[in-house]
C-alpha cells in the first residue's frame, strides 16, 4: 500500500503509521518539525516501510500546499491511503479575548484542512480510487462552551467531508471522517485521564478498522457514538444552563 | 498529579511531563531541579517518583538495527514489549528480559536488570555497547564501558540519578524460533531445590516458584522451572490482549487461607516429579503480563515487594532462616520466586551477586513492615542487599550496608554535575544527595 500521512508527527498519525509499517508499506509524510520527521522516518524503516520519503511543510502556509501534494503524488505515482492528523487544541479563554488567537486556531483546525482536501481531492478524483482519512473530533458535533472555537473548526471539516464524500463516491474514491474522543497524547498532556481516554494504538486499530471495512464515519474508541448521540439529543433549552 | 510505582505504595503528587524530543529533555532538566526519570512505571516502590518527573513515553523511536550483529539502537522510552513484537519475528530476542515486557530500556539500565538466564549471560547491562546520557548541566555525552567508563557503570544500576539516558545500543540475541523447551522439576523442600538447580546449572534458564507458607519439612517446596529456545519452530509473538483487572480488588481477597489454597494447588498441579513442555515465548518470560494491572489485586493501599540476595558462601543457612520466619508470620504472598545467581559485574550499584536472589510480595500493613525490618537484619548479617527497584521502605543504614560502592557513585555523581539536578522520593529516603 502506498499512504500518504499530513501531521505525521502527531502521536495518532504515529500509532497509525507503526501499525502500517509492519505491513511492509511505502510511506510519505509531511510534518512541520524537520528533526522528528528525521526520527520518525528511521523508526518506521526499521520497524518494516519499505520507502519512505518525507517533506517539511506549515499547514497554515496555504501557498505551498499545491506545489507540496503534487510533489507527494508524483513522487508514489499512485495513493492508497491519505491520512491528515494535524491539529491544536488551542485556548478557548484565549480564543475568546483575542479574535486574532481564534482565527488562527481556525486556520490551523479547519481552513488549513479544507485547501489541502481541495488538492488532495482532485488528485484522488483522477486516480479513481484510493482512501482519504481525515481526523476530525467529536468536538465538532455540538458546540460546548469549554472549547466551542476548536468545536467549530472541527465541525467545518466534518461537515465538509460529508460533501466530499458524496462528490467523490462517484469516482471511486472513499472519504471517511475520524472522530476521537479523549486520547491520551501530547496535545492533552495537561489533561486529568479518566476511564474514557484511550492510547493512540487504539485509534490507530480504528482507523485501520475503518478503512478496510470502508467506514464513512468512525467514533473511536466505538462508545463516543452512543455519548454523542446522547449530547447531541440534549435540547438546547437545558443544554445551555448545564457545565458540559 | 498522583503518581505510583507498580507496587501502588507509596503514592504521592508530582508534576509529570512527556517530552517528544531531546531538546525539550534538555529544557527540562535546565529549569527543574531533582528531576526524577520516569519509564514506564514497572518499578515496585518510590525510584520513579519525585516531584518533577520526565517520563520517556514519546522517546520511543528505533534508530538504527544490524541485521548482522543484532546491534540495536533506539531511544529511551522503548518498550521492551516494542522489541519483542518487533524483532522476535525476524529472529531475535533480549539478551537479557525481567520477568515483564512492559519495562522500558531506560528502566531496564536504571535497574540493571536480570532475568532467567543470570547464572549465564550476567544483567541487561553487560549487553550495552553504548548510550548517550543527557547531564545535569544540560550537556549529552556518550558512554560506554571504555568512554567516560566511571559514568557507565555509575549510570547502569544508577536508578536515574546519574541522568536522563536517551538513547542505547545494545545486543540481541539471535534465535531460530519463538517455541520454548520448558522443563518443570518438582522439588519436595529448599535443599532438593538448591541441589536441583546446581545439577541443572548449564540450563539457558531456571527459576523457581516457591510455596513461601509451606512449613518444617516442606520448608521451601519449589517448582523448578528451566527452558531452552527450541531450533525449530515458528517466529511469532501474540500482541496484547490481556486480561484488565478493572478495580482494586477487596485488600482481604487475598489473606493467608486463599493464598495457601492457592500455592497449594499451584505445586500439586504438577503431578509427576519432572515434565517437559513445549511453551510460547510470552508464556515461558512473562506469565504475569497476561493479567492487566494485576497490582490491583492487592487492593487500594498496595503491595510491597520483598526481593533480597544473599551470596553464595553461607548463603543456604541464612536463606533456610529467612524462609523459617516468612513462613512462621504466615504472611507472605503468593508465589515467591527464588533463583541463582552467577557473578555479579562492574557496575557501582547493579543488585546482582553470586548467590540466592528471593522475591516475594507483601500486601502492605503495619506488620507487613515490622517482618520486613527483621528480614533486612538478616539479609545485611549474611552479606546481602536489598533489590533498588522493588524496594519502597529500606532504610539508609541498610542501603549502605548493602551497597558498599555507594560513597564511589555519589562521587562520580558529583563530577558529572547530577547532585542536586537529579533525585528520587527513594533516592532521599537513602541519603544520597
Ligand atoms: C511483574 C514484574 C516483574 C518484574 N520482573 C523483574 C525481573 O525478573 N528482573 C528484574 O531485574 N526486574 C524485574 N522487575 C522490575 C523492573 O524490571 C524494573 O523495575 C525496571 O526498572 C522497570 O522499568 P520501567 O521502564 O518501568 O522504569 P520505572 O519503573 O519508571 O523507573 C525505574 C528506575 O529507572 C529510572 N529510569 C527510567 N527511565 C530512565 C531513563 N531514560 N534514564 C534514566 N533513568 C531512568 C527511574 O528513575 C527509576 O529509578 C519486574 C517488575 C514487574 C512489575
Ligand atoms: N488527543 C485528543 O484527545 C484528540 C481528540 C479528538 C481529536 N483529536 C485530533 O487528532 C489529531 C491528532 O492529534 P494528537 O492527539 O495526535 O495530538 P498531537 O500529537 O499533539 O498532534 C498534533 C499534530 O499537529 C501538528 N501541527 C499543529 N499545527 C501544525 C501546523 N501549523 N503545521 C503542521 N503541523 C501542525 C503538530 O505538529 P508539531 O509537533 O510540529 O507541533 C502535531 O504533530 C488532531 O487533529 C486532533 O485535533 C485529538
Amino acid at each position: 500500500m502506498k499512504i500518504l500521512i499530513i501531521g505525521a508527527t502527531s502521536a495518532i498519525a504515529e500509532a497509525t503509521a507503526r501499525l502500517w509499517a509492519e505491513a511492509g508499506h511505502q510511506m510519505y509524510l509531511i510534518a512541520r518539525d524537520e528533526t522528528r520527521l528525521e526520527t520518525i522516518s528511521s523508526d518506521l524503516k526499521i520497524r518494516g516501510v519499505c520507502q519512505i520519503d518525507s517533506q517539511q511543510m506549515d499547514v497554515n502556509e496555504l501557498s505551498q500546499h499545491k506545489l507540496i501534494i503534487d510533489k507527494a503524488f508524483d513522487a508514489l505515482k499512485f495513493i492508497d491511503v491519505v491520512l491528515i492528523a494535524h491539529g491544536t487544541l488551542g485556548n478557548q479563554e484565549a480564543c475568546e479575548q483575542d479574535f486574532e488567537v481564534a482565527l488562527q486556531e481556525f486556520h490551523t483546525n479547519a481552513i488549513s484542512t479544507l485547501s489541502l482536501l481541495t488538492h488532495i481531492a482532485n488528485r484522488m478524483e483522477s486516480q479513481k480510487q484510493g482512501t482519504i482519512a481525515v481526523i476530525s473530533s467529536v468536538a465538532g458535533d455540538r458546540g460546548r462552551q469549554s472549547n466551542y472555537l476548536y468545536g467549530t473548526a472541527k465541525g467545518t471539516v466534518s461537515i465538509f467531508l460529508q460533501g466530499l464524500r458524496q462528490r467523490l463516491y462517484k469516482s471511486g474514491v472513499h472519504v471517511m471522517t475520524v472522530k476521537p474522543g479523549f486520547v491520551d497524547t501530547p496535545m492533552t498532556a495537561a489533561f486529568k485521564k479518566g476511564p474514557l481516554w484511550a492510547k493512540p494504538d487504539v485509534i490507530a486499530q480504528c482507523i485501520d478498522n475503518g478503512i478496510r471495512r470502508k467506514r464513512n464515519v468512525i467514533y473511536t474508541p466505538w462508545y463516543w457514538w452512543i455519548i454523542m448521540a446522547v449530547i447531541k439529543m440534549i435540547p438546547e433549552t437545558i443544554m445551555k444552563k448545564i457545565v458540559l | 498529579m498522583e503518581a505510583h510505582g507498580w507496587g501502588r505504595y507509596p503514592r504521592l503528587e508530582g508534576e509529570i511531563t512527556y517530552p517528544v524530543t531531546s531538546a525539550q529533555c534538555v529544557s527540562e532538566v535546565m529549569h527543574n531541579a531533582g528531576l526524577t526519570p520516569q519509564g514506564l512505571g514497572r518499578s515496585y516502590g518510590d525510584s520513579c517518583l519525585g516531584r518533577h518527573m520526565l517520563n520517556t513515553r514519546y522517546l520511543d523511536h528505533y534508530i538504527e538495527f544490524d541485521e548482522q550483529t543484532g546491534l540495536l539502537t533506539c531511544a529511551a522510552g522503548v518498550s521492551l514489549d516494542d522489541i519483542v513484537q518487533t524483532f522476535v519475528p525476524k529472529g531475535w530476542f533480549l539478551s537479557v528480559t525481567p520477568g515483564t515486557r512492559f519495562v522500558t530500556v531506560g528502566g531496564a539500565i536504571a535497574s540493571d536488570v536480570h532475568g532467567k538466564n543470570h547464572h549465564l549471560d550476567g544483567s541487561f547491562c553487560d549487553h550495552v555497547i553504548q548510550m548517550d546520557l543527557l547531564l545535569g548541566n544540560g550537556e549529552k555525552v556518550s558512554l560506554s564501558p571504555t568512554l567516560n567508563a566511571d559514568l557507565f557503570h555509575a549510570t547502569c544500576g544508577g536508578m536515574g540519578l546519574t541522568g536522563v539516558i536517551l538513547s542505547a545500543t545494545f545486543r540481541l540475541k539471535s534465535i531460530r524460533s519463538s517455541d520454548m523447551l520448558t522443563t518443570t522439576i518438582k522439588a519436595a523442600d529448599i535443599d532438593a531445590l538448591l541441589d536441583a538447580f546446581e545439577e541443572n546449572q548449564d540450563a539457558s534458564y531456571s527459576v523457581a516458584w516457591i510455596d513461601c507458607l509451606a512449613r518444617d519439612k516442606n520448608l521451601g517446596r519449589s517448582l523448578l522451572m528451566l527452558g531452552e529456545h527450541a531450533d525449530e519452530g515458528p517466529l511469532a509473538v501474540k500482541g496484547k490482549r490481556r486480561i484488565p483487572v478493572p478495580v482494586d480488588m477487596p485488600a482481604n481477597l487475598l489473606n493467608p487461607y486463599t493464598v495457601k489454597l492457592f500455592n497449594a494447588a499451584y505445586f500439586h498441579r504438577i503431578r509427576q516429579s519432572r515434565i517437559s513442555q513445549v511453551a510460547s515465548l510470552e508464556s515461558f518470560f512473562y506469565p504475569l503480563d497476561t493479567l492487566d494491572n494485576w497490582n490491583r489485586l492487592y487492593g487500594r493501599k498496595g503491595f510491597i515487594q520483598y526481593q533480597f540476595v544473599l551470596p553464595k558462601s553461607g548463603g543456604i543457612i541464612g536463606l533456610k532462616k529467612i524462609l523459617e520466619r516468612i513462613s512462621q508470620s504466615g504472611m507472605g504472598s503468593f508465589l515467591a520466586v527464588l533463583k541463582v545467581f552467577g557473578k555479579g559485574n562492574n557496575n557501582m550499584l547493579s543488585f546482582p551477586k553470586q548467590g540466592y536472589t528471593l522475591a516475594l510480595d507483601f500486601k502492605v500493613e503495619p506488620k507487613a513492615f515490622e517482618l520486613l525490618n527483621g528480614l533486612d537484619k538478616l539479609v545485611l548479617d549474611e552479606g546481602g542487599r536489598l533489590y533498588l527497584a522493588k524496594d519502597a521502605r529500606m532504610g539508609e543504614a541498610a542501603f549502605k550496608a548493602g551497597y558498599s560502592r555507594w560513597s564511589e557513585f555519589e562521587s562520580v555523581r558529583e563530577r558529572y554535575h547530577a547532585i542536586g539536578a537529579f533525585s528520587s522520593e527513594q533516592s532521599r529516603r537513602l541519603g544520597l544527595r
